[in-house]
């Protein structure tokens, strides 16, 4: 038992280390993934303090009007251009219709109001747009990558540079423009921001907005590569345990939090359950978010939370 | 004026503390009572007693499971379907270890079982709470299905993985589980349960573990520094609440669907029992049965009301639009009554109280 726990796994790492790079890197490839995910839930949670439980149904709710307008003979950017105006659009109807009535409200009621928007939008998006798989092509190539002895999933690569820019552009955001510092003074105080005359609502519907623009990103980055299907809401749901290690507050703490649980499901996977039964991604994330939270409440990266009574 | 509780005098300590202490309440239970034992079974069709009324009363009786850890302790859980799926697969196990084990006992061992594993995945409640503690539930979730799914010890090494539910009999003749029990037996079976559980939980949230729970919901640091002890407080919450979730489970295995699989509970059950206890309302033991009703009542009103519009081939429209319909009712429920239809319940019995007069 321990044999198979420990020195089995350690030995097939060292008799072949390029294999475990491979394992290693795609792994990593796919956590970058995870974290695009995962900033929309950062960007939200920052600003706001709300936890957005629907950034999956976002992700999803985006790629399937994409891939709907697509499959109707739209061109691709006006494809894009509608999505992102749609998403712009959800993020007012959320300000207006849900978060403004609760304003004030304990932090685990708009939690689960979120819930409930996640499936308002889970069903909206398959009533209009259908259940089926579809195919999303945006001409990306798929044909391996070969450096020295690695062979690396060309896709992968595209997504990690597609994530990286926008984790760029948002860092940029925040640090340079007038509405990014004001973001920054909202997550900071919203209290002392209103005081300063910085309008509450509208910042929330930005950040709603941005979160939504982050999903549509993730949206077609995932369904390129999964195909655009209802399930895509439960890979999103992985942001979740990123989150938990990266730390709820912040952004660096998403993106790494995504690479350590990327290459950690796949690394365990592959060395560890892979002749058990597999499938141990649908729950490893989970439980070493659980594990990190029973010893760093706080997560890797995020601020220590202090009470007061 | 139907609802007064003028000149019900209470003489003695044990009248003041009783469950019911109106009278009209006593009458309307043992009308409810008689309804759930006499009429109902009476009136209604197999179809109804096995469709309706079995998931009706076992999905009560998960919302009460949950009511108990959520409304109760206010420690949020997404990891229903988990421990769910943990009843049913102890059972299973138990069941086929020893046939001979009487299968009440059975399915209290499973709920006992399940109490532990829930106690376990409550650990890091002592730690977290709020939207933390329903990530780290989500491992519950996802590692227990997972553990159940691929692991052939729990299906007893069966070939498809999908195993049906072996016969057993609570009094000599009559077989209560499987596809051989009659709609009535298992119907009478599992309504025993829930009234006899129901109880249980009314009393436990009336008693001093229950004030305590409802002390840590309301301000953790105040109650800890009146004397309650966070740490027992929260993992006997996960105790009691898993205990009835696992025989939730179960009884879901064994006498609704008949066969016991873990994709049964993935993490949609989670959420629905999450849903009825914020649409029943939360922190009552009514609100368990409110809110099941009415997830169970709600997809099928859809469907018949789709189909009366002349929409024929509209089940997967109706799957469709009932995510979108329940995810709006969670959201107007939370801005408008976020006490739930119990709530409801109560404004309509203080209404009756004044009639004719509005105060």
């Amino acid at each position: 038992m321990l044999d198979a726990i420990l020195l089995t796994p350690i030995a097939e790492i060292m008799a072949f280390p390029p294999f475990f790079f491979e394992v290693l890197i795609g792994g990593l490839l796919t956590g970058v993934m995870y974290a695009l995910v995962a900033l929309g839930f950062v960007l939200i949670f920052k600003a706001s303090g709300v936890f957005n439980f629907s950034q999956g149904a976002m992700v999803l709710f985006a790629a399937l009007t994409f891939v709907g307008l697509e499959d109707m003979g739209v061109p691709l950017i006006l494809a894009l251009v509608v999505t992102a105006a749609v998403m712009v659009a959800f993020a007012f109807a959320v300000e207006r219709a849900v978060l403004r009535p609760l304003v004030g409200q304990a932090p685990i009621t708009l939690f689960m109001a979120t819930i409930g928007i996640t499936f308002f939008l889970d069903g909206f998006g398959l009533t209009l747009w259908g259940s089926e798989v579809r195919r999303l092509d945006i001409g990306i190539p798929a044909e391996p990558l070969v450096i020295g002895d690695l062979f690396l999933n060309g896709f992968d690569v595209v997504a990690a540079a597609v994530c990286g820019a926008l984790v760029l552009t948002l860092a940029l955001f925040f640090q340079y423009t007038a509405t990014g510092r004001a973001l920054r003074a909202v997550a900071d105080d919203h209290t002392a921001a209103m005081s300063v005359g910085i309008p509450l609502k509208v910042i929330w519907t930005i950040v709603w907005s941005v979160a939504g623009l982050a999903g549509l990103v993730a949206g077609i980055m995932w369904g390129a590569k999964l195909g655009v299907q209802p399930s895509l809401a439960l890979i999103a749901l992985k942001a979740l345990p990123v989150l938990i290690l990266g730390g709820f507050t912040s952004v660096p703490g998403a993106i790494l939090g995504g690479l350590i649980i990327g290459a950690g499901e796949a690394v365990f996977e592959v060395f560890w359950v892979g002749l058990h039964g597999g499938a141990s991604q649908d729950w490893f994330a989970y439980m070493l978010a659980m594990v990190v939270l029973l010893f760093r409440p706080q997560g890797l990266f995020g601020e220590k939370i202090i009470e007061r009574v | 004026m139907f609802y007064l509780e003028t000149g019900q005098y209470k003489t003695s300590y044990a009248k003041d503390q009783q469950i019911f202490p109106l009278v009209q309440d006593r009458v309307g239970m043992v009308v409810i009572l008689l309804v759930a034992f006499v009429a109902i079974p009476l009136l209604s069709s197999n179809y109804w007693l096995s469709t309706i009324m079995l998931p009706f009363l076992i999905y009560s009786l998960a919302a009460i499971g949950l009511n108990i850890l959520t409304g109760y302790a206010g420690q949020l859980s997404l990891g229903t379907g988990g421990f769910m799926a943990t009843g049913a697969f102890a059972a299973y196990k138990l069941t086929t270890a020893f046939p001979e084990l009487h299968f009440v006992l059975v399915l209290i061992l499973a709920g006992v079982i399940t109490a532990f594993v829930g106690v376990l995945f409550g650990l890091p409640s002592l730690r977290i709470k709020g939207f933390y503690l329903a990530v780290a539930t989500l491992a519950a979730q996802f590692f227990l299905v997972w553990l159940y799914n691929k692991n052939p010890w729990f299906t007893n090494y069966s070939a498809s993985g999908v195993i049906s539910a072996p016969p057993r009999e609570v009094v000599p003749g009559v077989v209560v589980t499987g596809a051989s029990g009659t709609p009535e037996a298992k119907y009478y079976f599992v309504l025993v349960l829930v009234v006899v559980l129901a109880w249980m939980a009314k009393n436990m949230a009336r008693s001093k573990m229950g004030r305590a729970w409802m002390a840590i919901r309301d301000m953790d640091i105040a109650a800890e520094i009146i004397g309650i002890r966070p740490a027992a407080t929260k993992l006997t919450a996960f105790a009691v609440s898993s205990f009835y979730i696992g025989i939730a489970g179960a009884l879901w295995a064994f006498t609704y669907t008949g066969s016991v699989e873990a994709l049964a509970f993935e993490i949609n059950v989670s959420f629905d029992v999450l849903f009825m206890i914020i649409i029943g309302g939360l922190g009552t033991i009514l609100g368990g049965f409110l809110g099941a009703a009415f997830i169970i009542l709600f997809p099928i009103a859809l469907n018949q009301s789709l189909l009366a519009m002349g929409l024929q081939n509209a089940i997967e429209l109706a799957s469709h639009l009932e995510f979108m319909i329940m995810g709006a009712l969670i959201v107007t429920f939370l801005i408008l009554e976020p006490h739930g239809l119990a709530r409801l319940w109560q404004i309509f019995k203080q209404k009756l109280r004044t009639w004719p007069f509005p105060y």
